[in-house]
């Protein structure tokens, strides 16, 4: 069984926020709706202090909260594991979004342009009255993770079937892969590198992980 | 060990759905304190009417929140796990339930209403406990504060309308009674464990509403409901304002858990990025 999961290695990452533009170029997100955000936090005190850059947005767990509590069933999970968003369905009453522990899910009543009222040439070209109202979220590119399968590719190693924040990525810090194909890059990367997960005691199981260490050599 | 932003206040939920908490609370309770008192309450109808239309409206104000109103009834779709399903179908119910008693005259549908009632004001709460976003909310003590609230505001709104409308009903003021010391006592319980949860700046934020519950919500009514019976030529005044007082508190606490208290989850990162190693 397949399941697609992201990695983000934060020895790697430094803060370009290129995956986030990558996303909002590739989906077409209004101003403020980041799919792919990279938090910058600043860590401890003088004169111990470090920065460290964390990509998130939607989690895609295994146990999603957002699907159980979707009253109108607009949020279903696929059998490899992406959580979905009908927006035909979605009523907008943004349960999910409360019930989401990673502040992933983004509701727009109002379209909103990047350069005042009105939208501009390629803005108008790609809006989309059906996101309005709806609740809306990272889709883990699906539309390409599933065309590049139609064509025998192998998503998160073939850019054409890889989502747009990881092709897009300067330091290599993002990954996608299947975690359940032991010989799946991610796989091997999570084999080799000590790795968290996001409010992980919240009993989710996201499909999101970051690298912080190299395993011990003993241990590896 | 957490270097995240700190978390911050949800803006997804506002006063209309904080409306929907309030007055759907108040009607509910308000159907129970009058079916504890079915048997010796005259024009027993407009309190039925009066807990449906509260209900009613609280539901009207969520709708108004709601991105696509003409989609509304899509809320039916998933009674299998959310709780805003089942809150929806057993608002269905309780109206079925109400309406047939205000047409029928038979006061044993309007006791089912009120019965169904309780389980709407459990769903209410169980939607706050399912939001596993919101800290403050998640706290599974959520729930039974949410019950009790509601019953305790609902009974206070039945407290000072018989007393307005010149009833005395000892069953009435001894559920009153209870529900306010049973809300307070599901308050402290619910404090208690935000105490040691991660829902330090909610509780920063429920504390001083907190003390106006237990203060102006259980203390004055108490009082006043007591100095009523010890002195019956104010008998009727110190109802309404017994009743008036707990009904607001209730009110207030739940404006401020839904609109103030909402802080989320924010971000945590459990270990730090130990750079140069690869």
């Amino acid at each position: 069984m397949t399941r697609w999961a992201m990695i983000a290695d934060l020895r790697r990452c430094v803060g370009c926020q290129t995956c986030t533009a990558a996303c909002k170029h590739t989906n077409a997100t209004p101003p403020e709706v980041q799919w792919r955000r990279v938090l910058d936090m600043e860590v401890g005190e003088y004169p111990e202090v470090q920065r460290v850059f964390v990509p998130v947005g939607c989690m895609h767990c295994a146990d999603p909260p957002c699907m159980h509590v979707c009253p109108s069933t607009a949020t279903k999970q696929r059998a490899d594991g992406i959580v979905t968003i009908d927006y035909d369905l979605c009523i907008g009453c943004a349960y999910c979004a409360v019930a989401c522990p990673y502040q992933a899910r983004y509701k727009t009543d109002e379209p909103t342009f990047a350069y005042g009222d009105g939208p501009i040439q390629s803005e108008a070209a790609r809006f989309d009255a059906g996101r309005i109202g709806v609740a809306t979220k990272c889709t883990f590119c699906s539309d390409r993770v599933d065309a590049g399968l139609e064509k025998g590719l192998t998503p998160g190693i073939d850019p054409e079937a890889t989502p747009a924040c990881v092709n897009s990525c300067i330091a290599k810090a993002l990954h996608f892969g299947d975690v359940q194909d032991p010989g799946s890059n991610v796989s091997q990367l999570l084999a080799e590198n000590q790795f968290f997960r996001m409010h992980e005691e919240l009993g989710t199981d996201p499909g999101f992980y970051y690298l912080w260490d190299k395993k011990a050599e003993s241990a590896a | 060990m957490s270097f995240g932003p700190k978390p911050w206040q949800q803006l997804h939920w506002d006063e209309r759905a904080a409306a929907n908490f309030m007055l759907g609370g108040t009607g509910a309770g308000l159907l129970v304190a009058w079916a504890v008192s079915s048997t010796v309450t005259p024009l027993w109808q407009a309190y039925v009417l009066a807990g449906m239309a509260s209900i009613g409206l609280g539901l009207g104000a969520v709708w108004l929140e709601i991105g696509r109103k003409l989609r509304a009834i899509h809320v039916f779709f998933h009674p299998q796990t959310s709780w805003m399903t089942r809150e929806a179908m057993v608002a269905v119910l309780l109206f079925g339930f109400g309406l047939a008693a205000l047409a029928s005259g038979v006061r044993v549908l309007g006791i089912a209403a009120a019965l169904v009632a309780l389980g709407f004001v459990f769903c209410q709460g169980r939607i706050l406990h399912a939001s596993k976003g919101i800290p403050a909310w998640r706290e599974p003590t959520v729930t039974a504060f949410i019950v009790t609230t509601g019953l305790a505001e609902g009974a206070g709104a039945f407290l000072a309308a018989t007393a307005l409308a010149g009833g005395a009903h000892w069953a009435g003021l001894a559920f009153f009674a209870l529900a306010v010391i049973a809300r307070v006592l599901a308050w402290s319980r619910y404090r208690a464990r935000l105490e040691h949860g991660a829902s330090r700046r909610a509780l920063d934020v429920l504390s001083p509403a907190g003390r106006m519950l237990v203060q102006l919500g259980t203390i004055v009514p108490l009082v006043f409901a007591l100095a009523g019976l010890a002195l019956p030529e104010f008998s009727s005044t110190a109802r309404v304002f017994a009743g008036l007082a707990a009904l607001g508190a209730g009110w207030y606490f739940k404006f401020v858990l839904v609109t103030r208290a909402a802080f989320n989850q924010g971000f945590a990162l459990p270990k730090l990025p130990v750079r140069g190693s690869r």
